[in-house]
This record gives C-alpha cells, sequence and structure tokens, in this order.
C-alpha cells in the first residue's frame, strides 16, 4: 500500500498549460486574499462573525456568495464552450476532446449543484425566519454544518482543476460510461465525492427548512397567512427532503461499483445501467424544482411589492405550488422516453408532465394578474420578475413540446432541449435570484444596490439570453446534437457563430452587476436604508431594521388579521412603536462545529478520491470527535440583556424617525 | 416515549425564542413556535422519513436485481433462516429494551436508563456479529458482493441497515457516557430521537427481512 494512494506529481497537469495557469492564478488570490485577511487583522472578525456564525442572514448570505462565485466559474466554461464551437466548424478549434468533455461535465455540475442551490437556498435560509417572524431556524447549529459541507463539495470540484482530472462523463454520471472500466481515472470520484458530501448538507438544510416553517412561525402566523414565498420554500424543502436522499444512495451505488467491484450499473455482472438512468432522474426531475419553485415565491414576492397590490389569488397559488411539488415528483420517466419504455408508459409520462404546464399556468396569471390595476414600479427586481414571465412561457411552451414523447423522439439529446432546459433554469432560477438578491440586498447590508447599473444587467442578460438560446433552439430543430466537441455541417456554422456572441453579451452583464456591487458599496452613505422598509413591502421582514439584529425581532410580531402581508406590516409596525416592554432574549452560541466538520469532509473526500484509506479514517474519526465534542458542551445559547435589545430597537427607531423627518422636510421645500 | 418532560432552563420566557421549553405551543400558527421537545422530535422525524426514501432506493434496486445472478448462488443457495430468525429476534428484543429505558428516563432512574441502554447496545451488537459472520461466511464461498449484481445489492442494502445499526451504537456509548457524566439535562432530546431511531432500524429490518430473505428464499 502506498501513502499516498492515487496521488503522485503526475496528477498535476504540467504538460496541459491552460488548467495550469487557471489553477496558479485562482492559488494566488486565494492565497492574496487570505494574506490581505490576516495582515489586515480581519480575521478574527471573520471567524467570530462569519465562519463560526449559526445566524442564519450570515448564513444565508454566506451561501449566496459561494453560488455566485461558483456562478462565475461555470460562467467561464460556458465561454469556452461557446467559443469552441463557434471555431470548430471543419477544425479542431483550441479545446482538445477530453478538455472540452471536462468542461461539460463540470458546467452543468457547477451551474446546478455550486451555483443555483447555493443561491436558493441562500434566499431561503436568509428570508424565511424573516418572513415568518423567527429568530433563527430550527437547528442553527446543523444549519451552518450544511453551508460548510456544501462549500466543502464546491473545493473538491474546484481541487480537481489542478490536481487530477474532473469528470468527463457529463453532469450527471451516466454509466456504463461512468463505471472504472470506461472512465478509469479519479475525474468521476471527484464527481462522485463532491455530490456525495455537498448532497448531505442539502439534506440537512432541508430538513432545518421543512421543521423551522412547520413548527417555528410567530404567534398567529396560520399556513394561509404565510407569505408565498414561504410556502414554495417549504414545497421545494419537502422536495429536497424527498429526493436527495435517492441521489445520495445513487451516488453510493456507484461508488460502491467504482471501489469495491460491486455490479449495480456494470455491463457484466448482471449490472442493470437503465436503473441508474431511473433512479437518477426520480431525484433529478425534483431537482428542477427545487431550484424554481422558490424563485417563484421571489416574483410573487416582488411582483406584488412593485404593483402596490397583494398577491393575486393567493389560495391558488398556494394549491398550484403544492400540486408542482406533487407533479414534479411523478414525472422523472421523461428525460429518456427513448429508451423503449414502450408507448403507454411514455403516454402516461407525456400527459403527466404536460399537467406540470397547466399548474404553472396558473401561477404566470396570477402574476399577470396581479399586475393588472396596480401601480407598477420598474425597479430592478421587478425588471427581472417581468423578464422572467415573458422568457419562462416560451422555455414553459418548449417544454411542452418536450414532454410530447412523438416530439422528443426527434429533439431528445438536441440542443433544443440544452435550449429548454437553460431557457426555464437562467429564466427562472437565475432571474429570481437576481431579483431575490436586489430585492433583500438592502435588508441584508443597510444600503440599496445601484438601480443604473442594474437596470444595464438586466438588459444585456436578456439580449444574451435571447442572443444564446434562439440559435441553440434553431441547431436543435437543424439537427445538432449536444456537447458536440468539432462538426462539418456548415448550416450550423452562423448559428454557433450567434450563440457565441450571445455569451458575450452575457459577460457584459456580469460586469455590470460587479460594478453595480462595487459602486453601490462605495455610495452607500447615499443609499442608505434608515427605513428597514426600503420598497414599502408587504411581508414581516420589512418591519425590522436593515441589517436585522442578530435576534431579528426586538418585539414580538403577534400576527392577526385576514389580509396577509400589508395589515401584518403595519401591525408589526405598530407593535414596534407602542413602546414594547423589553425582555431577554437567549440566542443560540455560535460555534465552530459546521466548519471543523467542512474541513474533515474536505479531507476525506479528498483522501477517498486519491484512495488514501489512512487518511479518510483519520478524517472519519476526526469527524466524529468533532460530533462528541459538539455534543459534550455545557452551554449552547447565550442572552442578550433586555437592556442590550432596548438599546439595539431604539437606535433604529431614531433612525426611522431622522428619516421620516427628512422626508417631510423635502417635501415641504419641493 | 414521547412523554419524557422538557428540562426546567428557569429563563424568561421569550415566547418567541428559538427552543422554547415551555409545553403549551403547538407550532400550528396560533400559538407561536413549538417547545424545544417537538421541534427536536419533529426535525429527526423528517431525518428518518428522509432515511426511509434512501432505504427505498436500496431496495428497489434489490428488487430490479434479485434475478441477476450472473449464474452464480441465487437466495436459496446462501440465506440461513435460523440465523435470520435470531438476529430478528435480537433487534426485536433490543427494540424492546430500547422502550424500557424511555420508560425508566421518565422515572429519572440513572440505574435503569444505564442498564436497558446497555441491554440495547449488547444486543445490537449481537445482531452486528451475526450479520458479519453472515457475510464473512458468504464472502468465503466465493459469493461476494463482486460475484453479481443480486449479491452486489443484497451486501449494499443489508451492510446499509448494518452501518445505520452500527452507528447507532456509537451514538449510544457516546449518550451513556454524558448520561453518566453529566445526568440527564442535556440530553433527554437525544434520548427521545435515539428512541425513534432504534425502532425506525427494527421496522427497516422487518422489511429486509420480508424481501430480502423470505422472498429471496422463496426464488
Amino acid at each position: 500500500m502506498k501513502l499516498f494512494g492515487a496521488l503522485s506529481w503526475d496528477a498535476i497537469p504540467w504538460n496541459s498549460p491552460l488548467p495550469l495557469i487557471a489553477g496558479a492564478v485562482v492559488i494566488a488570490i486565494c492565497i492574496a486574499i487570505a494574506a490581505w485577511v490576516v495582515l489586515a487583522g480581519h480575521l478574527p472578525y471573520l471567524w467570530r462573525e462569519w465562519i463560526t456564525s449559526v445566524d442564519h442572514k450570515r448564513i444565508g448570505v454566506m451561501y449566496i456568495l459561494l453560488g455566485l462565485v461558483m456562478m462565475l466559474r461555470g460562467f467561464a466554461d460556458a465561454v469556452l464552450m461557446r467559443s469552441q464551437q463557434a471555431m470548430a466548424y471543419r477544425a479542431p478549434g483550441y479545446l482538445p476532446p477530453e478538455h472540452f468533455d471536462q468542461i461539460f461535465s463540470s458546467h452543468g455540475t457547477i451551474m446546478i449543484f455550486f451555483g443555483a442551490m447555493p443561491l436558493t437556498i441562500g434566499l431561503m435560509n436568509f428570508v424565511i425566519p424573516l418572513q415568518l417572524g423567527m429568530r433563527d431556524v430550527a437547528f442553527p447549529t446543523w444549519n451552518s454544518t450544511g453551508f460548510w459541507l456544501t462549500a466543502t463539495g464546491a473545493l473538491l470540484v474546484n481541487i480537481s482543476l489542478v490536481v487530477g482530472v474532473f469528470s468527463r462523463a457529463g453532469w450527471l454520471p451516466y454509466p456504463p460510461l461512468s463505471e472504472l472500466e470506461f472512465s478509469p481515472d479519479v475525474g468521476v470520484d471527484y464527481y462522485l465525492w463532491a455530490l456525495l458530501i455537498s448532497g448531505i448538507g442539502t439534506l440537512v438544510t432541508g430538513i432545518n427548512l421543512v421543521t423551522t416553517i412547520l413548527k417555528m412561525r410567530a404567534p398567529g402566523m396560520g399556513y394561509l397567512k404565510m407569505p408565498m414565498f414561504c410556502w414554495t420554500a417549504l414545497a421545494s424543502s419537502l422536495l429536497i427532503v424527498a429526493a436527495f436522499p435517492i441521489l445520495t444512495a445513487t451516488l453510493a451505488m456507484l461508488a460502491l461499483d467504482r471501489y469495491l467491484g460491486f455490479h449495480f450499473f456494470t455491463t457484466a455482472g448482471g449490472g442493470n445501467m437503465m436503473m441508474f438512468i431511473n433512479l437518477i432522474w426520480a431525484w433529478g426531475h425534483p431537482e428542477v424544482y427545487i431550484l424554481v419553485l422558490p424563485a417563484f415565491g421571489v416574483f410573487s414576492e416582488v411582483i406584488s411589492t412593485f404593483s402596490g397590490k397583494p398577491l393575486f389569488g393567493y389560495r391558488s397559488m398556494v394549491l398550484a405550488t403544492l400540486g408542482i411539488c406533487i407533479i414534479s415528483y411523478l414525472v422523472w420517466l421523461h428525460h429518456f422516453f427513448t429508451m423503449g419504455a414502450g408507448g403507454t408508459v411514455n403516454a402516461a409520462f407525456g400527459i403527466a408532465t404536460s399537467v406540470i404546464a397547466v399548474v404553472t399556468g396558473v401561477k404566470v396569471f396570477n402574476w399577470v394578474l396581479t399586475m393588472y390595476g396596480g401601480r407598477i414600479r420598474f425597479a430592478t427586481p421587478m425588471l427581472w420578475s417581468i423578464g422572467f414571465i415573458v422568457t419562462f412561457v416560451i422555455g414553459g411552451m418548449t417544454g411542452v413540446l418536450l414532454a410530447v414523447p412523438p416530439a422528443d423522439f426527434l429533439l431528445h439529446n438536441s440542443l433544443f432541449l440544452v435550449a429548454h432546459f437553460h431557457n426555464t433554469i437562467i429564466g427562472g432560477v437565475v432571474f429570481g435570484v437576481f431579483a431575490g438578491v436586489a430585492y433583500w440586498f438592502p435588508k441584508a447590508f443597510g444600503f440599496r444596490l445601484h438601480e443604473g447599473w442594474g437596470v444595464a444587467a438586466f438588459w444585456f442578460t436578456l439580449a444574451g439570453f435571447c442572443a444564446v438560446f434562439i440559435p441553440l433552439y434553431m441547431l436543435g430543430l437543424l439537427g445538432m446534437p449536444r456537447r458536440m466537441q468539432h462538426y462539418d455541417m456548415e448550416m450550423w456554422r452562423p448559428w454557433t457563430q450567434a450563440a457565441m456572441i450571445g455569451v458575450y453579451l452575457f459577460a457584459i452583464a456580469l460586469i455590470c452587476q460587479i460594478v453595480q456591487l462595487v459602486v453601490s458599496i462605495r455610495r452607500r452613505d447615499s443609499l442608505r436604508d434608515d427605513t428597514g422598509d426600503p420598497w414599502n413591502g408587504r411581508s414581516l421582514e420589512w418591519a425590522t431594521s436593515s441589517p436585522p439584529p442578530s435576534f431579528n425581532f426586538a418585539a414580538e410580531p403577534n400576527v392577526r388579521g385576514e389580509e396577509p402581508y400589508w395589515e401584518i406590516k403595519r401591525r408589526a409596525i405598530e407593535t414596534q412603536q407602542n413602546d414594547a416592554r423589553y425582555e431577554a432574549i437567549a440566542m443560540p452560541r455560535n460555534n465552530a462545529t459546521g466548519f471543523v466538520t467542512g474541513f474533515f469532509a474536505t479531507v476525506t473526500g479528498f483522501a477517498m478520491v486519491w484512495r488514501i484509506w489512512w487518511l479518510a479514517a483519520l478524517g472519519l474519526a476526526a469527524a466524529y470527535a468533532v460530533f462528541v465534542w459538539y455534543a459534550w458542551r455545557d452551554i449552547s445559547e447565550e442572552e442578550i440583556s433586555a437592556e442590550e435589545v432596548e438599546r439595539i430597537d431604539h437606535a433604529h427607531r431614531e433612525r426611522r424617525a431622522d428619516w421620516l423627518a427628512r422626508q417631510s422636510q423635502t417635501r415641504e421645500t419641493t | 416515549m414521547t412523554t419524557i418532560e422538557a428540562p426546567a432552563l428557569g429563563r424568561p420566557a421569550d415566547p418567541y425564542k428559538v427552543h422554547r421549553t415551555e409545553m403549551l405551543a403547538t407550532g400550528h400558527g396560533d400559538a407561536g413556535p413549538a417547545s424545544t421537545r417537538v421541534v427536536v422530535a419533529f426535525g429527526f422525524w423528517i431525518f428518518l422519513l428522509s432515511d426511509i426514501v434512501m432505504f427505498s432506493a436500496f431496495f428497489a434496486a434489490h428488487a430490479v436485481l434479485q434475478n441477476a445472478t450472473d449464474g452464480g448462488p441465487a437466495g436459496r443457495d446462501l440465506f440461513d433462516p435460523t440465523r435470520v430468525a435470531i438476529q430478528t429476534g435480537v433487534l426485536l428484543l433490543s427494540s424492546f429494551t430500547c422502550g424500557v429505558s424511555a420508560v425508566a428516563t421518565n422515572a429519572r432512574s440513572h440505574v435503569w436508563t444505564q442498564a436497558a441502554l446497555l441491554a440495547t447496545g449488547l444486543l445490537g451488537a449481537v445482531f452486528l456479529l451475526l450479520e458479519a459472520h453472515e457475510f464473512a461466511g458468504m464472502i468465503a464461498s466465493g459469493a461476494g458482493p463482486q460475484r453479481s449484481a443480486f449479491l452486489s445489492s443484497f451486501f449494499a442494502l443489508v451492510g446499509l441497515h448494518g452501518a445505520h445499526v452500527g452507528v447507532g451504537l456509537l451514538w449510544l456509548g457516546t449518550m451513556m457516557a454524558q448520561l453518566f457524566v453529566k445526568g440527564f439535562t442535556p440530553i433527554l432530546y437525544r434520548l427521545i430521537c435515539f428512541n425513534l431511531y432504534w425502532h425506525v432500524l427494527d421496522i427497516i429490518w422487518v422489511a429486509i427481512f420480508t424481501v430480502v430473505y423470505l422472498i429471496g428464499e422463496g426464488r
């Protein structure tokens, strides 16, 4: 047995400069940031206030940061792919095939698991306790652990850039290609351990959120008074709990095949590779809705707020959400209509799939009718929401087309399919996240994002979106299969070049986003939100200060009245303005359990990839030690005294009073 | 076991606190956040349901691969009904002693709680030894998990249950040590959760006993 398992100096790609340079740059940046943090003396603050934090708001922000950084990484992959295909007409392009295969695999993996998932989970984490009037989520330490396990997965994917290779088997590693026989390097192993570890993190978060929403709501917050975002987050969390264990089981089976010579999905020994595809999509289809449902919730909040009206058809919206939650679990087979299940099965799944469009249609009509007759303000979050309605309807219709088995026989595995799911996931999830980030940014940091740059980012994204995905639809109709490293059909060429221009428009949009963030931070004083309610919002999170204190609400919001949003907010502000009696608040103490668990999970995952068994065993033993150490703690909460609560709340109220005074002054002078 | 009472911490009432200790609240909106016991047990139930989903995936795989013996031995050539019967008896008995530990906890009896937990752990260990013996025998006779897809799914499903029992024993040992050093207060809710966990493992074993061993014998 070798001390370092399969790991050797050959694992570092000395002879392929591109990943080496990229890796070196990333490592240099990381070292530079770490050095700056340490030298400027920020480390104690970071450690105390962020890394060991169990505050749902901090964890939500860290999730969103992780998601945004990883989305940049995944977007770099997209630029590489679109450029390659634009150049690769009767030519090899600039990416060798095995590198191209790694890029499309890592693009899909990163965008779904480490981009979209952390972003939606981050929003849910940040918003739900505020909207439902709680101090924190049900299990704050588990929350932190879930985040650090997700970060572990992201880290492992990034390590594969420099040490070894990433999977070449697509974003879902279909056997037999992903079996040891056909993928003998460590690429698939990186995929497996990154997802097994981050999948546990996601599951923990799902359990936490379900418990939080069902059991922790403020007094008076009945189910049919919950803001729409909480409903969609509940549906999404239920799907996480029901679907992610299937992913874990499936990937564990594949790992057993690869590591111990099991025969679940092999071509030899009686293994059944179709079973993998059934299992992975039994998770994979709900996953799409895990991502998009919270985005639907964001749009519901944003459209209602910026139309100045309650959400139209609230109860039908709730029903539609739960309908999607259930139906999305029952349609997985439409992902492999062409694999010989037979006409009857295909028809059943085709019809079930189309039913989702009906339920989603209910939501679209409700959003449109919410805007009807409202006082619409075209702020950035609202632009993303309207852009979403338009683009998502196109994506939904192409989805209905794909749900028809005969059409699917022609279009599956073509770029039409790629265009369809990007259309729905970008138009749905990414627009939703951007809308949500712009909407709740002032709540998190106490100042608004710069509007001009946000609007520019929106229009460039929309233009890039059309310029990339309309050509991809065309390419699909012209018969171009997905994942081609090069081709020699002349009619495909102009469309691939158009798509490349589109991806550069996306890049401009991204730069606008970054500039927006920098400009907003520099001008934060003029963008300051002193009221805690910058948008004239309709739910409980706007009743507290921006950013909220660690305990969220100084006085207990008592939710009364039938009208869910406006009333709640009005009354919540009222109760704060009545001189409430302040009481001591006990909050969970920050602790390093999550971070330390994540650290040992990284060690274990890396050791398993390279088959360094002693290190893996050591990592697991250390994880158990952390568990015992955490279980042994004596004090899990700390008390914030009534005087401190009073001080914080009075400061907030003074800021708001000042702001009101300034407002009336400007009104008088103008 | 759900009647274990919450420890009184004597904090000022914050009806809105992350984990309440009073027993009044329902968590259904009208009365505010539920008590710690409700929240912890509920969250743990959700975890157990997700764990059952994971087991279902392995059950499904086993159902699909039950006949994929690749010319190798099938269930009826391998399973020993006597040992499986003893294993089942031992595990059911451990569920009973686990229930006894909950009763003893309610009575706040250290000695009886520790004794019942110890019995639970010992029975669990006997179960694991029997399973390890079965696995070792099968592997020695050339019927290891690499032999066929059927055996892969068998070892994975039964082994997954065994791994759960093993993790349960680690957890149990930790709690017994804590109970010995610190008394009941910090771990009451964990004892509830352990009870739920252990009974669910029993239920899953009944399913394995039926689907894997009884149906496998008949094939």
